[in-house]
C-alpha cells in the first residue's frame, strides 16, 4: 500500500487528515514541522557526517624480524608504520640487523620519516627523510619515493635520496606472495642500494654497492602472525665488498634464517 | 518473571513479555516454543507476535553467547536481535527509543515511507540519541509488508541492534496462508566491527581463505591448457584484482545467525503436512549475502522488499544486503526441511528447520561452488571466450574452463545464455562516461552488462530455478506513470586495495549532495564499475526497478547492483529532507559508499 503515501504526496493539500491529532498527510511528509528541526535544506550537514569515512588508521608491520643463522649468527629486522587517513599519512620505515659477535653492534641501520600521499590506485609517493643511525658514522639524507602494489601483485618501493655533501643514492625493495595453500605462503623478496660515491665512515663504495635477497616460507595461524624459515643471500659488489673482504668477510653471504612476520 | 511467562493461560502475557524481550534472550530463556514465537505470525495453537502501536525501545550494552563464548553485545530490550515489531497498516505508530549506551545511536525503519526526522539516521537526518536520552519517533503506517530495522550509527548494527518489522495489510492479504513465519538471517562477530574496518584497510584479502593458489593454477592448466590460463592470469596481474575476493568479512569470523540463533541451535518452524506457510526472509546482516534453498520444497516468492508480486516458483535466490523476500511453501510429506542459506563466499551457513515438530531436523547441504567473478565481471565481457562460469571446483580451478569451453557440458547448451559471461551488454546514459582509473577508482571496465536476467556469479550454471529481477512482476500496477523528466546517473566507485568505496570515484565527505525536487519523476541509472556486487539503499521513498515489466515493474528499497552491471529504477521523492542513498554493506558506507538525496520542496 505505498499508493497511499504516493499519491497524497503528489497532491498537495488534499489528503485526509489523519487519527490522533497528526496534521494531513502531505502537510506530515513535507510540510513546515519537519523543515525546521535544524534538519535545514539550506545548508550542509548541520549534525556532522553520518559516517566516518575519514577517519585516521594506525598501522605497523614487520616483513621481517629474523635470525640469519651461520657464523656469525645476527639478528635482521625490517618494518613500517603509519599513522593517517586514505589521503594523508605519516610513514615510518626501519631496518638494520643487530650483530651478536660482529664487529659493530648495529649495522645497516637505515630509518625514514616519511609523508605518505596515494597518487594512483595503487601507489604512493612518499617525500622525508632518512637517517642512518646505527653504530657507524651517521648519516642523513632526503628521501623521496614511491610504494606500492605493482604489476602481477609485486609490492614495491623505490627511494631516491640526496645528502648536502653532494651524495646519491638508491634503493629498490621488492616482494611477492605466492600462496601455496590458504595460510602456506612463499615469499621472494629483494633489496638493492646504490650510492653515487663511496662512504669511508659508512664503509661503502659507489655504485651498486649491494643486494640483500631472501626467500621466506611463512605459515599464517593468522594474517597478523605469520612465523617463517627461509634463506638470506647477500651480495656486496664493488668498494663495499673490498670492506668487507679487508674486515675478512666475504662478498656473497647465504643463511638460514628463521623469523615471524607480524603485523597489528 | 520467567515463571509467569510459563504459566498456561491467556497468551497475551507471554505475548507481552515476548513482545517486549529481545528476541534472543526470550529463546535462550524459554527455548524453542518462545524463540518460534518470537518470529511467528501466524501459527494456530502457539503464540504469536503481537501487533500493537506503543512500543518502549531500550538500548543497552549486554552480552550474547551465539559464537559459543560470551561476548559483548549491544542489545535492544535486553537482548540480541532485538523484538519484532508488528504494526497495523493506516495506524500511527510511537515508538519511545531510550538510549542506555555509552555512545550515540539511532534507530533506521529500513524500507518505510515516513518524514525525514523520523527516519534515523545520526549525523544526518537528526542528532542522534544521545546517551541516556529518549526519543520518541510517531508516524502514520502508509505501506505494508515485511521490513526490519536496526541502528544506523556507527558499526553498532554489527554488534546486534536490529530486528524484524512486520506491517499487517489494512485489508485483506493478498497471501493466504496457514502458518507465517518470520526468517531473518544475520552475521554476528566477537571481533569490534571497527578492528574488522582497519584489517580490511591493511590488508584487503584478510578475510579471504578462498584464493586462488598454486594448486589452482595447475588444475586450471590441465583442464583448459597453458595459453588461456596465462592470459587470464596475465589480466589479473595487471589489474591487481583477484576474482576470488568476494565478501569481507566471512564465516572466518562469522557466525551466521537464523533469526537470531547459530545453526546448531536449530531455530525451528512448526507445519502440518499439506499446510501453506510463508516465510518472510530478512537479511539483516551487515555485510553477508545469501544463497537461500529449502532442498526438498518449491518456494514461491511472493512478495519482495514488502511489496506483492505474482508468484514465481523457485528452488534457491540470492538475497542481498537488507532484502526482504517472502516465500511460501507447501510442504506435503511429515518430514522436516531443512532451511539452508550460505554466504556467497561459501565460508559458512545460518540453518534453520521447518519441522512437524520440535526436536527434528534434515540433512545439511554441503556448500555449493564458490563463486569466482569472471572476465565480464571485471567489465572485460568476451575477452576469454562468451560462456565463462562465475564459478569454482573447491581448489580454485575455474568451473567451465579459463574460456568456458566446457561450459555447455556443465549447463546443457540451452542455459549458456544464463552465464555470466554472456550478458547483454547496456549503454551508457547519454553524456556519461565511465571514470578513470586512480586513487578512488580501482577498474574502468570496457562493457557494461544488463544483469537483470541473470541471478548471480556461483548460481547462474546450477540446475536449479533461481530469481533474477526480470522475473519480479508487482502484482499491483505502478501509482506514477510519467514518463521521468531527467536522468540522475550513479556509478558505483571503489578501490579494495585502499578500502576506500564511493560513488563517481568520491568518497561520502568529499561530495555535495544530490538534489531533486518532491513530487518530481526521475529515472535513477546506476553503474557499477567495481567487482563486488553492491546493494544500495535509497532512504524514504521507492525505486521502481525497470526490469521489463513495465507497468508492474517491482516496488524496492535496497538494489543489489551485479559488477560491471547497469540497471535504472524511476523515482519520485515524497518527503522532503536529507535522504541517505548507500550501499548497505556497512564497511563499504562507512568507507565512504554514501551520498545524500536532499528532496527540497517545491517552491525552493
Amino acid at each position: 500500500m505505498r499508493r497511499l503515501a504516493l499519491l497524497l504526496a503528489l497532491v498537495p493539500a488534499a489528503g485526509p487528515a489523519l487519527a490522533q491529532g497528526l496534521p494531513s498527510l502531505p502537510v506530515f511528509l513535507n510540510g513546515p514541522a519537519h523543515l525546521d528541526t535544524g534538519n535545514t535544506l539550506g545548508g550542509a550537514a548541520p549534525y556532522g557526517n553520518p559516517v566516518a569515512d575519514d577517519r585516521r588508521y594506525a598501522n605497523v608491520f614487520f616483513d621481517q624480524f629474523e635470525g640469519r643463522l651461520a657464523n656469525g649468527s645476527y639478528f635482521r629486522w625490517d618494518g613500517q608504520g603509519w599513522v593517517g587517513d586514505d589521503f594523508n599519512k605519516l610513514w615510518l620505515k626501519t631496518e638494520g640487523r643487530y650483530n651478536a659477535d660482529g664487529r659493530g653492534l648495529v649495522s645497516d641501520g637505515d630509518h625514514e620519516l616519511l609523508y605518505d600521499r596515494p597518487v594512483s590506485t595503487y601507489f604512493d609517493v612518499q617525500a622525508g627523510v632518512r637517517s642512518d643511525i646505527d653504530s657507524l658514522r651517521n648519516r642523513t639524507w632526503a628521501a623521496f619515493g614511491v610504494q606500492g602494489l605493482s604489476w602481477g601483485f609485486w609490492n614495491l618501493e623505490l627511494t631516491g635520496y640526496a645528502s648536502d655533501g653532494g651524495h646519491f643514492a638508491f634503493r629498490s625493495n621488492a616482494s611477492y606472495d605466492l600462496y601455496i595453500t590458504q595460510r602456506l605462503v612463499l615469499q621472494p623478496q629483494m633489496e638493492a642500494n646504490v650510492y653515487s660515491k663511496a662512504d669511508r665512515g659508512r664503509e661503502l663504495g659507489s655504485g651498486l654497492s649491494d643486494i640483500d635477497s631472501g626467500l621466506r616460507l611463512r605459515y599464517e595461524f593468522t594474517r597478523e602472525f605469520a612465523p617463517y624459515v627461509g634463506v638470506a643471500y647477500q651480495r656486496f659488489f664493488g668498494g663495499t665488498a673490498d670492506y668487507r673482504r679487508r674486515a675478512g668477510e666475504d662478498a656473497g653471504d647465504l643463511r638460514a634464517l628463521t623469523g615471524l612476520r607480524f603485523w597489528f | 518473571m520467567h515463571r509467569n511467562a510459563r504459566r498456561p493461560g491467556p497468551t497475551l502475557t507471554r505475548r507481552r513479555f515476548v513482545a517486549g524481550l529481545g528476541a534472543a534472550a526470550a529463546a535462550s530463556l524459554l527455548g524453542p516454543r518462545a524463540a518460534r514465537a518470537a518470529y511467528a505470525l501466524k501459527s494456530p495453537g502457539e503464540a504469536t507476535v503481537p501487533v500493537t502501536t506503543a512500543y518502549d525501545l531500550v538500548v543497552a550494552r549486554g552480552t550474547t553467547d551465539v559464537s559459543g563464548a560470551v561476548t559483548a553485545a549491544n542489545t535492544i530490550n535486553g537482548g540480541t536481535p532485538g523484538p519484532t515489531l508488528r504494526w497495523r497498516e493506516g495506524s500511527v505508530v510511537t515508538l519511545n527509543v531510550r538510549n542506555e549506551m555509552p555512545e550515540v545511536t539511532g534507530l533506521h525503519w529500513h524500507g518505510i515511507i515516513l518524514p525525514n526526522d523520523m527516519d534515523g539516521v545520526p549525523g544526518l537526518e537528526f542528532a542522534g540519541i544521545a546517551p541516556g536520552e529518549s526519543y520518541q519517533y510517531r508516524f502514520p503506517v502508509l505501506q505494508s509488508g515485511t521490513y526490519w530495522y536496526h541502528s544506523h550509527m556507527g558499526y553498532q548494527e554489527q554488534k546486534g541492534l536490529y530486528g524484524a518489522l512486520i506491517i499487517d495489510p489494512a485489508g485483506r492479504d493478498f497471501v493466504e496462508v496457514d502458518r507465517d513465519y518470520v526468517v531473518m538471517l544475520s552475521d554476528w562477530t566477537d571481533e569490534d566491527p571497527e578492528d574488522i574496518q582497519n584489517k580490511t584497510k591493511y590488508q584487503s584479502d584478510y578475510y579471504n581463505f578462498g584464493k586462488r593458489t598454486v594448486t589452482s593454477f595447475f588444475a586450471d592448466v590441465e583442464r583448459s591448457g597453458l595459453a588461456p590460463v596465462m592470459k587470464e592470469r596475465f589480466h589479473e596481474n595487471g589489474s591487481r584484482m583477484d576474482p576470488s575476493g568476494l565478501e569481507a568479512p566471512s564465516g572466518d569470523t562469522y557466525t551466521y545467525l537464523m533469526n537470531g540463533l547459530p545453526p546448531d541451535r536449530n531455530w525451528t518452524a512448526l507445519f502440518r503436512p499439506g499446510e501453506r506457510v510463508r516465510l518472510r526472509f530478512i537479511n539483516a546482516s551487515a555485510a553477508t549475502y545469501y544463497d537461500v534453498r529449502i532442498p526438498g520444497l518449491d518456494m514461491r516468492v511472493v512478495n519482495v522488499h514488502g511489496n506483492d508480486v505474482v508468484p514465481v516458483a523457485v528452488d534457491q535466490f540470492r538475497i542481498g544486503v537488507a532484502e526482504t523476500y517472502d516465500v511460501v511453501v507447501r510442504p506435503t510429506a511429515d518430514r522436516a526441511f531443512t532451511i539452508y542459506a550460505e554466504d556467497l563466499g561459501r565460508s559458512g551457513f545460518a540453518r534453520g528447520t521447518l519441522a512437524p515438530r520440535d526436536g527434528m531436523q534434515a540433512e545439511i547441504p554441503a556448500h555449493d561452488p564458490r563463486p569466482l567473478r569472471s572476465m565480464a565481471d571485471m567489465g572485460m565481457q568476451g575477452m576469454m571466450g562468451k560462456d565463462q562460469i562465475g564459478a569454482s571446483y573447491p581448489d580454485g580451478s575455474r568451473i567451465g574452463g579459463i574460456m568456458g569451453e566446457r561450459s555447455a557440458e556443465v549447463t546443457g547448451k540451452r542455459n549458456l545464455g544464463k552465464l555470466a559471461g554472456r550478458q547483454p551488454v547496456a549503454k551508457l546514459p547519454d553524456g556519461v562516461a565511465l571514470d578513470d582509473t586512480g586513487v578512488e577508482v580501482q577498474m574502468a571496465p570496457k562493457t557494461i552488462t544488463d544483469r537483470t536476467r541473470t541471478p548471480g556469479d556461483g548460481l547462474n550454471f546450477l540446475p536449479r530455478r533461481e530469481l533474477s529481477f526480470s522475473d519480479l512482476r508487482s502484482v499491483l500496477p505502478a501509482v506514477d506513470d510519467r514518463p521521468p523528466t531527467r536522468t540522475i546517473t550513479l556509478k558505483l566507485t571503489g578501490n579494495m586495495q585502499r578500502m576506500i568505496w564511493g560513488f563517481d570515484g568520491k568518497k561520502y565527505t568529499e561530495v555535495a549532495p544530490i538534489d531533486v525536487t518532491v513530487g518530481e519523476r526521475f529515472r535513477l541509472v546506476m553503474i557499477n564499475e567495481t567487482m563486488m556486487t553492491h546493494p544500495i539503499h535509497l532512504h524514504g521513498m521507492w525505486m521502481e526497478l525497470e526490469n521489463g515489466q513495465g507497468r508492474h515493474r517491482p516496488y524496492l528499497h535496497t538494489l543489489s547492483v551485479q559488477p560491471s552491471e547497469r540497471l535504472s529504477a524511476l523515482v519520485t521523492p515524497v518527503a522532503t529532507g536529507q535522504w541517505p542513498l548507500h550501499c548497505h554493506i556497512l564497511y563499504h558506507f562507512e568507507a565512504g559508499m554514501f551520498r545524500t538525496v536532499r528532496v527540497l520542496p517545491r517552491e525552493a
